[in-house]
């Protein structure tokens, strides 16, 4: 409650602040710090961006919203040199400039946090880091740069872990920390609070705040328009490549921007009347423990849980405390010693492998769409096989194992249908989609079979509000049909909306899990942080 | 005896070790060059025939050196400008190597080489059974180890080493971080394609100062095997080649025993032990996994 009340009132300091901001940007053009007009940038026949104009003050932050392809990607490529503009003109500081390069874009004073494929999973953090720096610093300065910086901002990192063991929430630390330690005027944020705790993302607006009052501006990209209404000075809404509106998110609700970014209503998540009368357990796990596979794993110690049919479980907690290694145990990725660790629809399963798993009724869709879910380079229809071969052997192999090519394409498109997802020809490859649409894919290929039990680490991620909807409205589907749904997520706004409970994971181990109705977000943010459930002593600790 | 077995064990291994550390930069580069054969034979070639032309065996050295880097280039414009497949474009080196260096070496089969002398310490190079083995080899044995520790200094303590393994590991983020992937791709060919020619002339100025047609005899093959089972790490693949030319030394000592071993048997003795070896040495699967280059032999095209 005491941070809380605190983190108002520096809310509502920061909010006077802005006002100021956004009337000198309004009204004396000269000032601006970016000027872009009429960017565009062209694939093929596709206008990625079509005379795109924005501006940003100094001290301004400017949110850049739209739905996954809508441009925003390409746009800031752009800016940050990493895309050459096929039209348009940049001024940066009054003057124009041809950014051509990253580096030229770090050298005028631009950095950026990007959402995917900039880190070095072979590298360490600091290597990662050195990369980006052209001051010509040794590893160890680097280091200690990083590690400075990181406390600073609160944002905790370890220099010498390897990119690679690291979770998806401590990348995009490392990505921040890279950037400021380029001492950007203009930094490009795209999506930075997707995997962080409420407590976390509070902390990250401290800092944006801070480095708003040190007169650098900020382009942010999110999903989360709460986020966006909460910081934001003015939001530009990008549409097929197009600027459909420019506006003050403060001046707007959630469901305005939303209208705005998608040109039609966002279909909410009904949730719809489930009983409390829920059925036998579908998945049960005892006393899971495990040692850590490698030196930056987590380990498991001693979880318990259980969810019954009709159910929907949710797990929270801040990336990389266990959740990837919770899942490889649930779905089978690593086999437990003793078989009743792990048991599906009352049968036994911790000696059983993923498809051992599946054919008890189970579907699981893993975090990384990419490289887990899907192989990257198979089309849908054939991606589909893969998870399904066994499972519906029946439908889709014909004898002596030749592939009915007929039937997974009509599976694969019935999937499609039922999902909304959209692709550019009739069977394409799975790296071709948009995250947001191969995510649709993944979970309409598990829930296409009518699993009984089903297990998604992260649904959502970097996934744009309608697909969201769409997807979690999915799992409430399926658990009103009787099916045990348990969802790992680092976004507790999607927990909150469909759980029926909420456990949070912290540092291998699981709490108890909070009825929805009894789960607050102060709650269960103080359990992301370590106190313990039922606990006073603790909860006062942490508050003081 | 002793002494001059594991001195020929040097000179059988130090070819290999500099054909793999420079094909060891290219892979950490993220370009697999099946080409090494191609242009050790080529290296080989020119090293022999300069140095019989002009009487200068480090003429001789040199112009291998040149001409395996341009060889490289040309698999270089290929895989790189015109994005050709890596692994057909390597085996095509390859065979153009041995068929070029054949027609060009047709004059030179059966003259006498010259060889490349070794070095001759006073005092040192007397010391009983190391004297000669550290102090009276062939100068390239010392390039070659001075080369591994070059390039293990240059992969992992120097900025552009980093941002070397940065390209082989993930290409587009490089490319995202304004790293120049296809200048940086250029330069390591260009350097595996140098220490390929380095270790041909090797081969016809050092270890046999002949020209035989073929005399690489797979070495480059073998060098680029090692490359993989050191796991792309410079000292392991010292460990390896020095395996390989210790145990193809000792199964020819065996065979002149006329032990009662089948010849093949001892013959496939050095792959085996080699790759044995090798094998439990990476077994760590973490590590291995942290030094595969991700991006190896994966074509890029630069999105601009």
């Amino acid at each position: 409650m005491v941070m809380g009340t605190n983190d108002k009132g520096g809310e509502n300091a920061a909010y006077s602040q802005m006002g100021g901001v956004v009337k000198t940007t309004l009204t004396d053009d000269s000032g601006l710090l970016l000027d872009v007009r009429g960017l565009t940038k062209v694939f093929g026949s596709l206008k990625a961006c079509d005379a795109v104009d924005l501006t940003i003050g100094r001290g301004e932050i400017h949110a850049l919203l739209g739905e996954n392809g809508a441009g925003k990607s390409t746009f800031v490529k752009m800016l940050f040199g990493a895309l050459e503009p096929a039209a348009g003109t940049i001024l940066w500081k009054g003057n124009p400039v041809a950014i051509s390069s990253p580096g030229e874009a770090r050298r005028l004073g631009i950095g950026m946090v990007f959402q995917h494929f900039s880190l070095f999973d072979a590298l360490t953090a600091a290597e990662n880091i050195m990369l980006s720096l052209e001051d010509g610093a040794q590893i160890n300065t680097v280091a200690e740069r990083a590690r400075k910086v990181s406390e600073a901002y609160g944002l905790p990192l370890d220099p010498y872990a390897h990119v690679g063991d690291l979770s998806v929430g401590e990348r995009q630390r490392i990505e921040i920390v890279r950037c400021l330690l380029q001492n950007p005027e203009l930094i490009i944020l795209d999506e930075p609070t997707s995997v962080l705790t409420p407590q976390e993302a509070d902390k990250l607006f401290e800092t944006l705040e801070t480095l708003r009052s040190e007169g650098r501006s900020i382009l942010y990209i999110s999903h989360r328009l709460e986020e966006v209404k909460r910081m934001c000075d003015r939001a530009t809404v990008l549409r097929h490549g197009r600027v459909v509106a420019q506006c003050d998110p403060r001046q707007e609700t959630a469901s305005s921007l939303a209208r705005m970014m998608v040109g039609d209503e966002v279909k909410g998540v009904e949730r719809g009347a489930r009983g409390g009368d829920k059925g036998n357990a579908l998945l049960e796990v005892r006393r899971l423990s495990s040692r850590a596979a490698h030196p930056f794993a987590v380990e498991l110690s001693d979880i318990t849980l259980s969810v019954r049919a009709g159910e929907i479980l949710g797990i929270a907690g801040v990336a990389g405390n266990g959740q990837g290694e919770f899942f490889e145990a649930i779905s089978g990725e690593v086999l437990q010693e003793d078989a009743d660790v792990v048991r599906i629809r009352g049968q036994s399963a911790g000696r059983l492998d993923i498809t051992g798993r599946r054919l008890l009724g189970a579907g699981f869709v893993p975090e990384e769409r990419l490289g887990h879910a899907a192989a990257p380079l198979l089309p849908l229809s054939q991606n589909l096989l893969l998870s399904r071969y066994s499972t519906d052997a029946a439908a889709f192999l014909a004898p002596l194992g030749f592939i009915r090519y007929g039937a997974i394409a009509r599976a694969a498109k019935r999937i499609v249908d039922a999902m909304d997802v959209r692709k550019s020809t009739e069977d394409p490859e799975a790296t071709a989609l948009s995250g947001g649409n191969l995510q649709k894919f993944v979970i309409g290929r598990e829930l296409d079979r009518r699993p009984g039990l089903m297990v998604v680490d992260q649904p959502t991620w970097g996934v744009d509000a309608g697909a969201a909807a769409r997807i979690r409205q999915a799992l409430i589907d399926l658990a009103k049909e009787g099916a045990a749904v348990l969802v790992i997520s680092q976004d507790l706004d999607e927990l909150f909306e469909i759980c029926d409970a909420i456990a949070v994971m912290h540092k291998g181990r699981l709490s108890a899990p909070l009825p929805i109705a009894e789960a607050t977000y102060e709650k269960v943010g103080l359990l992301m942080g370590g106190a313990h459930a039922g606990d006073p002593q603790a909860r006062t600790e942490e508050m003081a | 005896m002793l002494e001059s077995i594991l001195i020929t064990v040097a000179t059988a291994a130090t070819p290999l070790l500099i054909a793999a550390i420079g094909e060891l930069v290219v892979e950490r580069s993220g370009v697999l060059n099946l080409g090494v054969e191609g242009m050790m034979i080529m290296g080989a070639i020119t090293g022999f025939a300069v140095a019989l032309t002009t009487g200068s065996p480090w003429l001789g050295i040199f112009a291998a050196i040149i001409v395996g880097a341009l060889v490289s280039l040309l698999f270089g414009f290929l895989t790189l400008t015109l994005v050709t497949n890596q692994v057909a474009t390597g085996l095509a080196l390859t065979l153009f190597g041995l068929g070029l260096s054949g027609m060009i070496g047709e004059s030179f089969v059966g003259r006498p080489g010259i060889r490349l002398g070794t070095l001759d310490i006073p005092v040192l190079g007397d010391l009983p059974l190391v004297g000669r083995l550290i102090f009276g080899q062939d100068p390239l044995f010392y390039i070659s180890i001075m080369l591994t520790a070059a390039v293990a200094y240059f992969l992992f303590s120097t900025r552009a080493g980093l941002m070397l393994r940065a390209v082989g590991d993930n290409h587009v983020s490089a490319h995202a971080q304004g790293i120049k992937v296809v200048r940086i791709r250029y330069l390591a060919v260009m350097f595996g394609g140098a220490c390929a020619g380095l270790a041909g002339a090797y081969l016809s100025l050092v270890y046999t100062p002949q020209w035989v047609e073929n005399m690489t005899a797979g070495r480059g093959w073998i060098a680029l095997a090692l490359v993989v089972f050191a796991s792309w790490r410079p000292w392991r693949v010292v460990a390896g080649a020095y395996l390989f030319g210790g145990v193809t030394i000792g199964q020819l000592h065996a065979q002149a025993q006329a032990l009662a071993i089948p010849s093949q048997l001892l013959s496939s003795l050095p792959y085996l032990a080699t790759i044995a070896v090798l094998v439990i040495i990476s077994r760590n699967r973490r590590l291995t996994m942290m030094n595969t280059p991700a991006s190896l032999g994966r074509p890029f095209v630069p999105d601009r």
